[in-house]
């Protein structure tokens, strides 16, 4: 099986926002919530660079570390996926995320934290592939129908990769070698426990 | 004495709240203005700094959800640890070894008896109020303790039991009871301060008390007033422990109102050691309230004592009673067959 990542080439990456409306769009995700935001660092100075940043599907994820509720489980495909049935809304996950990826709707007491919500890879959840409860509570499950993330689909100057780990990492190391330049894989090493040599 | 209280219970709520948001335990933001990050840093490169120096690789967005600017964050690995290792282990050993104390305590020594037997005659410790705060405090601390050890035990203890359907219906109904019983036992907190804090005030009778072991280790009889040493100790455990919990408790229940996720790290990690230190110290307190000292139980109970159980324990506080009691008798009258 592969091992899903994702990649974005921040040297690419022209902070259009596509991913961001695609993934909105695709899997209907309600106002306030965003499963994938670019950031942009150094915005206005030398060295300014955007990169698009989702869940990153951690390998040892510490989502599902510190989860009370051992909500989350890991795919074939090394995509971890939580099953919102069983999620508290605690935020547990959110703290200990390194990359912000949990998103909460305010919809509990006090208008806090409802169950949680985050990118799910195109992956949808624990119920049954594409069928209207997954949606409801999953979004699109494009994995089942043999496509990758529609962000990455989407990407306009293709910054942003999806698939396997090892296929996106080649692609990213002969761009760096033919250019001659990059800024690395953002989040890999604290993901992945890797980073992208060229 | 209330209006002096007051504005200190205020002022010491007020710094609580405002704490964390000065709280950077992240240590320096790297890509805002006044911290930028190094114009050709590689990604590998700034996430090794940041892992080792502290702090977060954040930047603008364009979405109205400024927290969401933080692109990396590795103070959550910390809390992870902090979480999963550090709160398991400390909250393990205060609890377990509290009650292993008591067990060991209560097959050595036994229950404390009223020492001279029961006299049918009684004073009254605690009023209708006194023993209503109390209770409100207790019964809600007893849930948000049980739910509390329920979030980092139970994923161990429980669910292989029950199954996860049925264990997150109990968690989930635990964070409703965990949240919404934070209010009567903030308030219960307030109302025994005020009520019991000028009798809580730390003096010399309390050093002897301890030096004398509160009588439950040593011999001999240390005097006490209303409150005793170790009692003053569990007022101010509550008090002081209590508002921090409370506090914390807040932070974390409204995300984002007070500090961003450095400072509710920090305010879920003072939540968790004094909750579990708390509940150690609170196990002390109920077994010695019931099981381990005949008569105590009456206090908190109908909140009439035996006199020779307040003798016992509260000597001068019987001695105070007994004086306020003939003060109140009309100046000039004289006991019958005085004469």
């Amino acid at each position: 099986m592969a091992r899903m990542k994702f990649l974005c080439d921040s040297d690419r990456c022209i902070e259009c926002n596509a991913c961001v409306t695609a993934c909105k769009n695709e899997h209907e995700v309600p106002w306030g919530i965003n499963r994938r935001r670019v950031v942009t660092i150094n915005d206005g100075k030398p060295g300014e660079r955007s990169i698009s940043m989702a869940c990153m599907h951690c390998t040892d994820a510490p989502c599902a570390a510190v989860c009370p509720t051992s909500c989350f489980y890991t795919t074939a495909d090394a995509i971890v996926l939580h099953d919102k049935d069983t999620c508290i809304g605690c935020g547990y996950c959110f703290y200990a995320c390194p990359f912000g990826a949990p998103q909460y709707p305010r919809v509990g007491n006090f208008g806090s934290r409802g169950k949680m919500d985050k990118c799910t890879y195109c992956a949808g959840g624990p119920q049954a592939d594409n069928t209207g409860v997954e949606y409801v509570q999953y979004g699109a499950n494009r994995l089942a129908e043999g496509k990758l993330p529609i962000c990455a689909e989407m990407c306009s100057t293709k910054a942003l990769l999806a698939g396997d780990g090892d296929m996106i990492a080649s692609i990213y190391r002969e761009r760096v070698q033919r250019r001659g330049y990059g800024s690395g894989a953002w989040g890999w090493r604290t993901a992945y426990k890797t980073t992208v040599s060229v | 004495m209330i209006s002096r209280i007051l504005p200190v219970l205020a002022l010491a709520l007020g710094l609580g709240f405002a704490a964390p948001s000065f709280a950077q335990i992240g240590g320096p933001v790297t890509g805002i203005p006044g911290n930028p990050a190094a114009p050709n840093a590689s990604a590998e490169e700034l996430e090794l700094q940041k892992i080792l120096q502290g702090g977060r690789i954040a930047g603008r967005v364009t979405i109205p959800d400024n927290q969401s600017a933080s692109l990396v964050q590795p103070a959550g690995r910390d809390w992870r640890a902090f979480h999963n290792v550090t709160l398991t282990w400390v909250g393990g050993i205060a609890v377990l070894g509290m009650l292993a104390i008591i067990a060991i305590f209560y097959a050595t020594k036994g229950r404390i008896p009223v020492e001279g037997g029961r006299t049918g005659h009684t004073i009254q410790r605690f009023n209708l109020i006194e023993r209503g705060a109390h209770w409100m405090t207790a019964g809600s601390f007893v849930v948000l303790a049980l739910t509390g050890l329920n979030l980092t035990f139970g994923r161990w203890l429980i669910l292989p039991i029950v199954g996860p359907e049925a264990f997150a219906t109990l968690t989930l109904w635990g964070k409703y009871a965990h949240n919404y019983l934070s209010f009567p036992f903030t308030l219960g907190i307030v109302v025994l301060f005020l009520m019991w804090v000028k009798d809580n005030i730390p003096n010399k009778l309390d050093v002897a008390w301890f030096k004398a072991g509160g009588g439950l280790i040593g011999h001999g009889h240390p005097e006490a007033a209303r409150f005793n040493g170790g009692q003053k100790m569990v007022f101010w455990i509550t008090v002081i422990g209590g508002t921090l919990v409370a506090v914390s408790g807040y932070v974390l229940i409204f995300p984002f109102w007070v500090t961003d996720i450095a400072g509710m790290q920090l305010a879920h990690i003072v939540h968790g050691v004094i909750s579990v230190l708390m509940i150690a110290a609170m196990v002390g307190h109920i077994y010695i309230g019931s099981v381990g000292m005949e008569g105590a139980f009456d206090a908190m109970g109908s909140g009439q004592v035996d006199m020779n159980w307040a003798k016992q324990h509260h000597g001068l506080w019987v001695e105070d009673e007994v004086k306020k009691a003939r003060e109140t008798v009309a100046p000039g009258a004289r006991a019958a067959g005085a004469d």
